[in-house]
């Protein structure tokens, strides 16, 4: 039964998504003729034959990428700063009111529904051109997922440690801050790095839309057909994640260890 | 009479010392603070944060939000538009996640150390893995553009190609974790290796596989919205004109469309999730 609407699914996706194998296999010498083309600079020559050539805008994207990552950090530290005190509201288990705390659930479920990318283009009008409406596009997207995750970990906390601090009287912030806050800001970091992380490949493209970083540049050398540079680029943004993916792991390993020795 | 608090607290920092936050043991942790903090305000005043532009933009953003109320789809024919763009970006979403899933089961079978001995083989696979991975979609669907030309076709390529990457880490953890005694069952009974993963390891972790499927169609749908954006097809192209046309009203309410939408897609696969493997997945 299930299966037999999945193929009645994949039967109508495939005529509303115009899916032509034909035009495919026709097609698909492209596909390899473009990678083919990526590692060709435009004397003809192969591009690791000539990497100073290959690398000619090394200054100027390294500076977009450095910018590009400053918008993920920027945009991770904004939305988690938002997202901590979003979370505390909206847990199911130590929240001061039950209504905010839907109201705070669908506030984050619409910043994290609506794709990034839709806000940078709304920011772009307001802001202009430029990091500003990327950094707030991401802030908002980080605060969404952020503070849905943050909020799974306030509510799998051990009550035991809140309900001492308040018995002794004291109010809602300071039973947070000692009770709950001392068991989940390690996971609350580890998150967020896991979100600095995605936000990094994200921030990449922001650009597409004019919201900064190296997306721009990258978006008008694939317009332009500027093949090295796309290759160039795309080695640029794949080295960096990389890189990134290295640290914040070595990181987060480091915070596990350090929560297992307590 | 001595003041007894006092003298507990003497007496208990003596006894046990690591209980109580010193000025050693905090240091570390306040020093990462200032310097995250410090390192937040350059990069805000690079980025443009203290100037008057940025004042003024919070200004206008207000007015935005203003002309996006009440969300209003103009006329009956727009909304019908709309409708068709949604349903066009649903499908773009469940064949490429389909796709991918189907491409990315035999690579995961490489990926995995418990299926493919070889080393080198798990190595490379998995770096390949990672470089397609951290190539956005969008640039996958800039890039199938190219090759197949613009429309949804396009969008389907490039989830089916941008999902293999991360499908093919989650699907070699999920078959790494499976129980090696089935394989071994199979082995001794003289069935060869590629039975012994059909039989022994495929069934152990196809809840969670058919799972993560349906967890990334549910983004998926999500995705797939921006990709008409940089025509990949889909309501995002529609979504895009509308903000930068200024038709804001109509932005909002196709803004709203996709809501309900994915709201709708969420409701539905978290129920077939919860039937795949039961309420208490959350293991991770």
């Amino acid at each position: 039964m299930l299966l037999a609407a999945l193929l009645v699914a994949i039967a109508l996706s495939s005529v509303a998504a115009e899916v032509s194998p034909s035009l495919f296999w026709a097609k698909i010498g492209n596909f390899t003729g473009y990678f083919g083309r990526l590692l060709h600079l435009d004397s003809g020559a192969l591009v690791f034959s000539d990497p100073v050539e290959w690398f000619w805008g090394i200054g100027r994207w390294l500076r977009l990428l450095g910018e590009t990552l400053v918008m993920a950090y920027v945009g991770t530290v904004l939305g988690a700063i938002g997202a901590f005190f979003l979370a505390f509201l909206a847990a199911a288990n130590v929240t001061p009111n039950r209504w905010l705390s839907m109201a705070v659930r669908r506030f984050c479920e619409f910043c994290r529904t609506v794709p990034g990318l839709v806000f940078a283009l709304m920011f772009v009008i307001a802001f202009g051109l430029g990091p500003m409406a990327g950094v707030l596009a991401v802030a908002i997207h980080s605060l969404g997922t952020l503070g849905k995750l943050f909020s799974e970990v306030v509510e799998n906390i051990d009550m035991k440690p809140v309900e001492g601090v308040s018995s002794t009287g004291a109010p809602w912030h300071v039973a947070m801050r000692f009770g709950a806050l001392p068991q989940v800001s390690s996971s609350f970091v580890s998150y967020a790095l896991l979100r600095f992380e995605i936000n990094v490949r994200e921030s990449a493209v922001l650009g597409f839309v004019g919201a900064g970083g190296i997306g721009m540049d990258l978006f008008e050398a694939i317009r332009k057909f500027y093949y090295s540079d796309v290759s160039a680029i795309l080695v640029m943004i794949v080295v960096t994640v990389a890189l990134i993916d290295i640290l914040t792991g070595m990181i987060r390993h480091r915070l596990i260890d350090l929560v297992e020795k307590h | 009479m001595p003041d007894r608090r006092q003298l507990d607290v003497a007496a208990l920092r003596t006894r046990h010392p690591q209980h109580f936050g010193g000025p050693g043991r905090e240091r570390p942790v306040a020093i990462v603070f200032a310097g995250m903090f410090l390192l937040l305000v350059l990069g805000m005043a690079n980025l443009g944060f203290f100037q008057w532009k940025t004042i003024a933009g919070i200004g206008k953003l207000w007015d935005v939000i203003l002309l996006m109320l009440p969300p209003d789809p103009g006329t009956w024919s727009l909304f019908q538009l709309y409708f068709w763009g949604l349903v066009e970006t649903i499908a773009i979403a469940l064949l490429g996640t389909l796709t991918a899933a189907v491409l990315a089961l035999p690579l995961s079978l490489l990926a995995a150390r418990n299926v493919t001995a070889a080393r080198l083989v798990n190595f490379l696979t998995r770096r390949s893995l990672d470089t397609i991975r951290s190539v956005d979609i969008l640039i996958w669907a800039l890039i199938w553009i190219g090759v197949v030309g613009l429309g949804p076709f396009a969008g389907v390529l490039a989830f089916a190609t941008s999902d293999i990457g991360s499908f093919g880490k989650l699907f070699s953890e999920a078959l790494e974790t499976a129980d090696h005694k089935p394989v071994e069952g199979i082995l001794s009974t003289g069935g060869g290796r590629l039975l012994s993963v059909r039989f022994g390891i495929l069934p152990q972790v196809f809840p969670v596989l058919a799972s993560q499927i349906l967890y990334f169609f549910e983004s998926n749908v999500r995705w797939a919205s921006v990709l008409g954006v940089v025509g990949a097809g889909g309501i995002g192209l529609q979504l895009a004109e509308a903000i930068r046309t200024l038709e804001l009203q109509q932005a909002s309410f196709i803004i709203l469309m996709i809501l309900v939408a994915v709201a709708m897609i969420d409701f539905i696969s978290s129920r077939l999730r919860f039937a795949l493997i039961g309420r208490r997945e959350r293991t991770s």
